[in-house]
């Protein structure tokens, strides 16, 4: 136990003393830098790179196992996240939207314009105070008010958009000519292309939209059982499916990867200053 | 240089991968971690070698391209930048070239973020781009960040019938009837184009749901690779076109080199750049798939 803990304690004197080297080497690059015009810009803008860095290493130790490392980072994330998601809200929707409807005197000091006074904004202003009533155990049931009042005109407001734009314009997209810029066989032949502007190219690419939705929709339909022309036509849906599962893992991968690609140009570019 | 990294990683890769496969052969357990260590070569090589392919857009991302390309002169573009930090490595490099592209074709460009963490981001690339490489561009008159608002879809439910019920004034504190590139623009339906970058909640697709369809605007779209198989089905009656990932982003690239080479010679292409890495770790994903499907079946036949 004492010899774990002596050996964190090695650990954590060396990730201080690399954070510091690694502070002071940057700082004295960073000396010939125009943009940087005194000593305070090279240090500050030092510290900030090899934060971030420890932070970028910090999360990837997690790939290794668990450890307190990790565990700060993570920690900081989210207080910070927190604390500034606090301070958007305020400015951005109090301030923002609330104040230059309800006072001038505020308006003014907080240099927004003011709009006039407008008797409606107290009710979000009051449901708002309402929904932080769950923070007291005695009255929280108060703010179930001020929720059932956001999930019902959040439901209502989206109902009808959803509606229209992903349910009809969506059922109405797979209404697709299956013989595209029809003339003929003998000019489908003649003017036959790969290209994928081509007739052909799109007719194949309606027929696939068509057996696709069809065949995905019949997999979906339990009514009655899944044999015959019907289960070919079923099992046909499980393939696009699978297809299309296949396309979101491959995109995902490559988000990830993104990602990756992302902090590691960080650390080799910012940090280490091996690519320019 | 790109040639030694391109077999100097494909060898390193390619026998460690062997190695993996006598062991599954074998029946042996390989620790998960060696995957990563694969996934973080495969990735860094490329970068430190500087190792690219080329790209070609595709009718999907060209669709986007030419209808900036092809709006007139002083078009009225909205970029919305509907994301964070944890999403620009992804996203910046297509944001990035829609900027310079509608600056070059001297539209009108309205940043706006439907994100908090988009704001910053807005910030930094007027600084970056904008300023640096559009100094003739002055604000107010050829673009305007307008900024963030708090409600997600409900700032699109009020901006598509007017933009001044939501927004009193740019980022900048100016109130909007002062701010010249607003003078006839009441909401969302005064614009030619809405381009939203994103990939969570609200982005592309709220664009299209909210504004686009119901406004009838032509709608664009940069998304993060998690969220394009979603939003493919939008295209291309809805959505006018998308950039899926960082492959969307390279190929934008590619197509706006190719149509301004001399304009963009010295252009950064962080999404070209990406694709090498990309390339390469999807590479050990699927043969990490084909090994691990090997020590599968050969598992399977030693229990029988």
């Amino acid at each position: 136990m004492a010899r774990s803990k002596s050996i964190s304690i090695i650990i954590l004197l060396v990730v201080i003393a690399l954070f510091i080297l690694s502070w002071v080497i940057k700082a004295t690059t960073f000396e010939s830098d125009p943009d940087r015009i005194s000593l305070w810009f090279s240090v500050r803008d030092a510290f900030f790179i090899t934060m971030a860095a420890f932070l970028t290493l910090a999360i990837f130790s997690f790939l290794y196992k668990d450890n307190p490392y990790y565990k700060f980072a993570e920690h900081l994330f989210v207080g910070i996240s927190a604390a500034y998601w606090m301070c958007v809200g305020f400015w951005s929707t109090l301030v923002g939207n609330l104040v230059p409807n309800i006072s001038e005197t505020l308006s003014t000091f907080f240099k927004v314009p003011y709009k006039g006074f407008h008797f409606t904004y107290f009710v979000p202003l009051i449901l708002g105070i309402i929904l932080l009533m769950r923070l007291s155990s005695k009255h929280g049931w108060i703010s179930r008010w001020a929720l059932a009042w956001i999930v019902g005109t959040t439901a209502g407001l989206n109902l009808i958009r959803y509606l229209r734009t992903d349910f009809i314009s969506q059922v109405s997209n797979t209404f697709v000519p299956l013989l595209v810029d029809w003339k003929g066989v003998g000019p489908f032949f003649s003017d036959f292309s790969l290209s994928s502007t081509g007739q052909f190219a799109m007719t194949l690419s309606n027929w696939v939209i068509f057996i696709g939705v069809f065949c995905g929709l019949i997999y979906f339909f339990f009514s009655k059982e899944h044999k015959g022309i019907f289960g070919t036509a079923s099992r046909v849906g499980i393939w696009v499916l699978m297809i299309t599962f296949g396309a979101s893992f491959g995109y995902t991968v490559m988000g990830r990867v993104s990602l990756l690609v992302g902090r590691l140009t960080y650390l080799f570019k910012d940090w280490l200053g091996l690519i320019s | 240089m790109s040639s030694i990294g391109l077999i100097i990683s494909f060898l390193f890769i390619g026998l460690g991968l062997i190695w993996l496969l006598i062991l599954a052969i074998k029946g042996r357990e390989v620790d998960r971690r060696l995957i990563f260590v694969f996934i973080g070569i495969a990735v860094s090589v490329p970068l430190l070698f500087k190792i690219s392919f080329s790209e070609k857009a595709t009718p999907i991302v060209r669709d986007v391209f030419y209808k900036i390309e092809n709006l007139p002169e002083g078009s009225k573009v909205l970029l919305s930048y509907d994301y964070g930090p944890s999403m620009a490595p992804e996203v910046e490099p297509m944001s990035n070239a829609f900027v310079r592209h509608a600056l070059t074709k001297n539209h009108k460009v309205y940043f706006m973020c439907l994100w908090a963490t988009g704001q910053s981001l807005v910030a930094t690339a007027i600084d970056s781009i904008v300023k640096k490489e559009f100094p003739d561009k002055v604000n107010g008159i050829d673009y305007v960040n307008i900024g963030f608002k708090a409600g997600g879809t409900g700032v699109l439910n009020v901006i598509i019938t007017d933009f001044r019920k939501m927004y009193l004034t740019n980022v900048d504190g100016v109130n909007l009837d002062s701010v010249p590139i607003f003078n006839g623009i009441k909401s969302l339906r005064d614009m030619d184009l809405l381009v939203s970058i994103g990939g969570g909640f609200p982005g592309v697709k709220e664009w299209v749901l909210f504004a686009g369809a119901p406004g009838n605007i032509p709608t664009a779209g940069g998304c993060a690779a998690v969220s394009a198989p979603l939003l493919y089905p939008y295209y291309p009656r809805q959505l006018l076109g998308l950039l899926g990932g960082i492959k969307g982003a390279a190929e934008y690239e590619s197509e706006l080199k190719d149509v301004y080479p001399d304009r963009f010679a010295d252009m950064p292409t962080p999404g070209i750049a990406m694709m090498g890495p990309q390339t390469l770790a999807h590479l050990v994903v699927m043969a990490f798939i084909v090994i691990g499907n090997i020590a599968f079946f050969v598992t399977r036949k030693k229990k029988v």
